[in-house]
């Protein structure tokens, strides 16, 4: 136990000084990285340091499972295989259906003329530990820069889409889950093809439908699936489930409701998706013919 | 007046060696970034918050406001939170912590916490202003849950951390 000098001794700047000094420290901080977003390059080379202690502290985690692994019971492992066996003969039936398929499909891009659609590259990672940042959803991975991961790729599992890489540090990434506040998917509704844009809530287990109007044809039970127009995420990759759609008169939208079909928070292994084969380039100019129309009209 | 039954008896403690203070924020830092499964995840305090409060009262000439704004600058980083919001909230959390140290080291427990719980509680609220200004995002109720528990637990850290701080029985009367 000890206690501060009297005033008496100078011992340096008094508390509130520091105080002063290192708030605004903070909020210049702050403000340059959520205004301005500056820090990118200072967080890369920070993490470094803080690199070692992120592996010390997963460490008792992959001990645990390397132990669970080791002495995981026969009943189980048999259980398992059975399931496995049977779940590879209906994957087996389905290549060979998707097999035909694609090449029926070649054949028709064929006399369309339209190009191919190459397979997407892709990096398998592992969940390191979730973020504990009360504000936001998002994880860490195990693959960064090192392997080749840019930031914006996406992130999906075996079920569907979980999220997008927001940072990447030498050798860990950080993905931002669609179940983070404000992150958005565009989205295709499988039943009907009504476009929409799907957006996170904070919470882990619910989704929203941005701006649909009360006219749209949404239901209970649709699957909505990536529309890909964004040209980040690939067509066609599952996203959500309509879970209750309500319409008030009052409001000028539809609230919809969803629930991500994806493993957002129990996964472990995920896919990081490379970059789309091609995504035509943006319009730099453009140029409409009559803009005070085009105002009139919408 | 306080009575003299909310004072604590004074206890001579030896004082906390630096090398043990860094340790302890260590452990705390390596605490806070384990992955915890999630039902847990939303009640386990910050631990590193905690520490950096006790140790500002323990021992406020050692708790220097620079380490605990490395300290908050690495869990920013680790997080993916917005940069320098936990190091704000550290920083807030040592000055008030040397603020009060002179007044909590003469309480007994439930007086102490108190005085802690609403010290936590005040720079979660700084925490949740900067968010709200920066992304509006607000993370329900259960974020201020998750600093009751750090209350909660504030005398188990007591007592394991004034473990090394007690004298030993005198070696020349053994």
């Amino acid at each position: 136990m000890e206690r501060t000098p009297p005033p008496l001794f100078r011992t340096g700047p008094s508390a509130l000084t520091r105080l002063i000094i290192f708030v605004t420290l903070s909020i210049a901080l702050l403000v340059a990285d959520a205004r301005f977003n500056y820090l990118s390059l200072i967080r890369q080379v920070s993490s470094v340091a803080v690199y070692p202690l992120q592996q010390l502290a997963t460490t008792p985690k992959q001990v645990w499972t390397y132990f669970s692994d080791l002495f995981i019971s026969q009943t189980s492992l048999r259980k398992n295989n059975l399931y496995l066996s049977a779940q590879n003969l209906i994957l087996a039936n389905a290549a060979q259906e998707a097999e035909a398929l694609r090449i029926e499909n070649v054949h028709l891009r064929a006399l369309v003329d339209a190009r191919e659609k190459s397979p997407i590259p892709s990096v398998v990672a592992e969940i390191l530990y979730a973020a504990r940042d009360p504000f936001s959803r998002k994880v860490m991975i195990d693959k960064g820069l090192q392997q080749d991961i840019v930031a914006g790729r996406p992130v999906v599992d075996h079920l569907g889409v979980i999220g997008q890489i927001s940072q990447t540090y030498p050798w860990l990434s950080e993905v931002t889950l669609i179940t983070d506040k404000g992150h958005l998917v565009p989205v295709l509704n499988v039943r009907t093809g009504a476009r929409a844009v799907i957006a996170g809530t904070g919470d882990d287990s619910r989704l929203e439908l941005r701006f649909v109007p009360l006219a749209s044809d949404f239901q209970k039970g649709d699957r909505l699936v990536t529309s890909g127009i964004d040209g980040i995420y690939p067509q066609g990759i599952p996203v959500a489930e309509v879970m209750n759609v309500e319409r008030n008169s009052a409001a000028l939208f539809a609230t919809v409701d969803c629930k991500p079909l994806a493993g957002v928070n129990t996964d472990i292994q995920v896919l990081v998706l490379g970059p789309l084969p091609s995504v035509p380039e943006r319009p730099t100019t453009p140029t409409p013919s009559n803009p005070k129309k085009k105002k009139g009209g919408a | 007046m306080i009575s003299s039954q909310t004072m604590a008896p004074q206890e001579l403690l030896l004082p906390a060696k630096s090398g043990f203070i860094l340790l302890t924020l260590f452990i705390a830092l390596t605490l806070n970034l384990m992955p915890w499964p999630n039902w847990i995840n939303w009640l386990l305090p910050d631990f590193v918050a905690l520490l950096v409060l006790y140790w500002s009262i323990e021992a406020p000439r050692k708790m220097s406001f620079i380490l605990a704004w490395c300290l908050g600058l690495m869990m920013d980083i680790a997080n993916g939170s917005l940069f320098g919001q936990h190091a704000l909230a550290y920083v807030i959390l040592v000055y008030a912590g040397i603020a009060v140290h002179r007044r909590i080291q003469n309480f007994q427990i439930p007086a102490q916490l108190l005085h802690i719980a609403p010290l936590l509680l005040l720079t979660n609220c700084v925490v949740l202003l900067v968010r709200a200004l920066a992304d509006a995002s607000y993370p329900g109720y259960s974020y201020f849950l998750s600093t009751l528990v750090g209350v909660a637990l504030w005398p188990v850290i007591g007592f394991i951390l004034k473990i090394p701080q007690r004298p030993r029985s005198d070696p020349s009367r053994a």
